[in-house]
């Protein structure tokens, strides 16, 4: 899945690895935001169902979207802010 | 005397506003960063925080919850980014975590405003990447500024479904279809009914009429089939017109909901009793008109405590909060407390009428197909949970906490907030009984997941 930037596109430019990919991102992302508009298609796997995932809710309810950033552990990326730098990888 | 607040949304807000202004300083925590709940959330600094932009209508509204919630927290011990787990009402302890720090809180008295989240039936291929909840895609607008994805298609029924097709189409992201399950006859019928609505009713009918002015095709009294895709992409939509023509329409994303179900999780652990609900079709915690429990010191408002709405909730947590000063021996004005208990009995009786108009279809949940995924966090399927449904009398699962110890369901990360009501239609279903007979999903601590190694603070009582 890709998200679409519709506004507020003359933000500073951040930069993101995914899995040490680079990823471009804005500042004011969600880690969630980031990696879905940039390109990222899925986040980590449902490891039950084998399947990729990328989030449901956006609110910090269904726990779908989790990865981990080096420093803070494993994340909901939805209620996670981007940072210039951070390093996330897909559980 | 410690009063703890939970929740800055609008009955959040609201509650705290009373308290202060009765000179009280409660704690005020909130799991965002910003307040507002879920229906005021600001996008973070550096992204437009116009309200006209950003909530149309409700910009008036959404304002004044905003400029209250800013002066307010500096007049209450404010902790933004902290996720309340856990409750214990015999000891009046609150559990709580913020970046990575557990606190344990006391409390003398607590009101519980924990909002609302969508209530979803699962598809086929619902779990696909680029699949979202309608609130999920209008926070991804609202918040971020972004739709998700180029060719939207929004699914379900409810004042969500047309709200956000209309916030798409004026944010230059017409959806590629409307989906709602209920018939445009059907909505008719109960439009005369929903007239003392006032502008919650007018406001409706705008939203429906420039969705279709725009050339959205909508499709009502429609059936959602599948959400087909490959990987990551969704391809495309199936769904059953009113006429019971299949139609297939492209897309690269897909939003769905049926209306809102409370976040009740702590009153639940907080011993409050719930009730089934008919005309909202959802478990809801039990609390009178003023929001008092039989729960002593615990107060609730908001749509945690029953879906009533925006207006309604920030009436409701001023009325909670003047119930607690009451009980608390203090003097309250009794002209605005008349004020409010008479505007929430009118809006109640709105609230179920809407209701009405934009029915759950239980239906749908109950003809998933077996090998569709129920629970997303633990893939369990439809056809899991009717094998435990369908067993002889001896051993069968007879309510929906027993189905869980079988199959798992709801026992994963989510805790069966997703899961829970299409679960309990289908097993339901399966047992041939009603869906209140079967009782709904416990709630269990931690109400979400925390990290077992989180550093403890205990911190002493005021």
């Amino acid at each position: 899945m890709r998200l679409k930037r519709l506004r507020d596109l003359d933000r500073p430019q951040i930069n993101l690895t995914l899995d040490s990919t680079p990823v471009q991102a804005l500042t004011g992302d969600t880690v969630l935001t980031a990696l879905l508009a940039g390109g990222a298609g899925a986040l980590s796997p449902n490891i039950f169902a084998q399947e990729p995932r990328a989030g449901f809710c956006h609110m910090a309810a269904c726990q779908d979207c989790w990865v981990m950033v080096e420093g803070l552990g494993r994340v909901r990326a939805c209620a996670t802010q981007a940072a210039d730098g951070m390093v996330v990888r897909r559980l | 005397m410690r009063t703890i607040v939970v929740g800055a949304g609008p009955a959040g807000v609201r509650a705290v506003e009373q308290l202060v202004t009765a000179g009280l300083r409660p704690v005020w925590i909130d799991e965002a960063p910003d307040g507002g709940g879920r229906i005021y959330q600001r996008p973070p600094l550096g992204l437009t925080r116009d309200h006209r932009q950003l909530y149309g209508m409700e910009a008036g509204r959404a304002r004044a919850v905003h400029d209250t919630l800013d002066a307010l927290k500096s007049r209450t011990d404010w902790r933004p980014n902290t996720l309340v787990w856990h409750i214990d009402p015999h000891n009046r302890t609150l559990e709580t975590l913020c970046a990575g720090q557990q606190a344990t809180l006391t409390y003398d008295n607590a009101i519980l405003c924990t909002g609302a989240m969508d209530r979803v039936i699962p598809l086929p291929g619902w779990t696909r990447p680029g699949v979202t909840t309608l609130g999920g895609a209008q926070i991804a607008l609202k918040a971020q500024g972004c739709a998700i994805g180029q060719h939207v298609a929004l699914v379900g029924t409810g004042p969500l479904l047309w709200l956000l097709a209309y916030q798409y189409l004026k944010n230059g992201a017409r959806p590629v279809a409307v989906i709602d399950t209920t018939s445009f006859a059907h909505k008719a019928r109960h439009a005369a009914a929903l007239l003392p609505g006032g502008t919650v009713f007018w406001k409706g009918l705008w939203y429906m009429a420039a969705v279709r002015a725009a050339g959205t095709p909508v499709f009502e009294g429609a059936r959602p089939v599948a959400i087909t895709g490959s990987g990551d992409e969704v391809k495309a939509i199936t769904f059953k017109t009113a006429s019971g023509a299949t139609r297939q329409i492209t897309c690269d994303a897909v939003a769905l909901g049926w209306g809102l179900k409370p976040e009740a999780q702590l009153a639940d652990l907080a011993g409050v009793p719930f009730h089934f609900d008919e005309p909202q079709h959802n478990w809801v915690p039990e609390k009178d008109a003023t929001g008092r429990t039989k729960v002593p010191a615990i107060y609730l408002a908001g749509d945690g405590a029953g879906i009533a709405g925006a207006d309604a909730a920030e009436m409701a947590g001023a009325r909670a909060a003047l119930a607690l000063l009451e009980d608390a021996g203090r003097t309250v004005p009794g002209p605005l407390t008349a004020t409010l208990d008479g505007a929430l009995a009118r809006l109640s009786g709105f609230r179920a009428t809407l209701e009405r108009a934009f029915p759950f279809p239980a239906d749908l949940a109950r003809a998933m197909p077996d090998d569709t995924l129920v629970c997303r966090c633990e893939a369990i399927s439809a056809g899991d949970l009717r094998a435990v449904g369908g067993r002889p009398a001896t051993g069968a699962a007879p309510e929906l906490n027993r189905a869980k110890a079988f199959t798992r369901l709801g026992m994963g990360r989510c805790q069966g907030r997703v899961c829970g009501p299409a679960g309990a239609e289908i097993l339901a279903t399966a047992l041939g009984r009603d869906v209140a007979a079967i009782g709904r999903l416990r709630g269990q601590p931690p109400v979400k997941p925390v990290p077992l190694a989180s550093a403890t603070v205990q911190e002493a009582a005021e």
